[in-house]
């Protein structure tokens, strides 16, 4: 399958990525500019971590308007998988392609280390090879990860399955000395209410080889090859327009 | 004209960087300080010369980027 990774002006784990996909799943892989009019045949779409447009405004406020996010919608709205990690997770919110918003962490505290985290979910298209409240450890790095969604807005996340990952301690379980950040209700991972748009604050390419210390975040990856091998261009509905 | 945009935590939102700012005063001996919200202000040079298209150029702006209304709303005062 064809990953596209999105690199906006100040991107800068779009390497990180590309590596994983290509080097480590043999997968096609390929960058995508921010100024791009089309998604070049990408099957999944990543938005990488970063500070793309430099963060300067807001974690991700700019992003929204670079031209390559209007296929990007599109091929979202159409049921295409798309992954937003970290800063790609930040400009997800910020394009309202997921519900909420980023603060700063509780601690103020670039918080930058290992964290356990527990799928919530496992029919998404990047963790549908996870088993239910498996515990991953996955690495963070950020300062603003701090999920935040007003009540009622909250209530319909929870209600409606939107949570993906969740902070824990290694056990799986809730505490407040495993949230990092502060996020409400320990939310580490949210997607769309169609599953196809996952935001993830944790760097699964930062954990997929022994180097790493770590190979959790390969189980993302694998979700997603997966994915594309079982349902695929199958599952996009036509664009708009198509004949 | 000029408008002047200020940039706010809701105030069900919980502001760290406001909390401790709080503590530093407290901790220089300010204890009347009870409590510290921190936001962004921002000036706009406009080319126009009406009040009320300069607010309305400011709104536009301040929805479409200055704030993020999940967290976030904004006051404006216009001045020549």
């Amino acid at each position: 399958m064809r990953f596209g990774i999105v690199v906006f002006p100040g991107s800068n784990c779009e390497e990180d990525a590309l590596h994983a996909a290509r080097d480590l799943f043999g997968q096609d892989a390929d960058y995508l500019w921010h100024k791009d009019a089309d998604l070049k045949g990408a099957d999944v779409v990543v938005l990488p971590g970063g500070f793309a447009h430099g963060d300067y405004l807001r974690t991700g406020a700019m992003a929204p308007f670079s031209p390559v996010m209007g296929p990007v919608r599109e091929f979202a709205a159409r049921g295409g998988p798309v992954l937003g990690i970290c800063n790609g997770f930040q400009i997800l919110l910020e394009a309202g392609l997921l519900p909420g918003a980023m603060l700063r962490n509780r601690g103020l505290k670039y918080r930058c280390e290992h964290v356990h985290l527990r799928v919530e979910r496992t029919d998404t298209p990047f963790t549908r090879a996870a088993r239910q409240g498996q515990v991953l450890r996955i690495p963070i790095g950020h300062g603003e990860g701090n999920y935040f969604a007003p009540p009622d807005a909250l209530a319909a996340i929870e209600r409606n399955r939107q949570v993906v990952l969740r902070y824990t301690d290694a056990a799986g379980r809730l505490a407040d000395a495993a949230n990092p950040n502060g996020s409400v209700n320990a939310i580490a991972s949210v997607c769309s209410a169609s599953g196809n748009v996952v935001g993830m604050m944790p760097h699964p390419e930062r954990a997929c080889e022994p180097l790493l210390r770590g190979e959790d975040g390969r189980v993302i990856f694998e979700s997603i090859i997966d994915w594309f091998r079982s349902a695929g261009r199958r599952a996009l509905q036509p664009s708009v327009g198509a004949p | 004209m000029r408008a002047r945009v200020f940039v706010t935590l809701k105030p069900s939102v919980f502001d760290p960087q406001g909390r401790t700012i709080a503590e530093a005063l407290h901790a220089l001996g300010y204890a009347g300080v009870e409590e510290v919200r921190q936001g962004k202000y921002f000036e706009l040079d406009l080319a126009t010369t009406e009040a009320a298209q300069a607010r309305a150029l400011a709104a536009d702006v301040a929805d479409r980027l200055l704030a993020n209304p999940v967290i976030e709303s904004y006051r404006i005062e216009v001045a020549d």
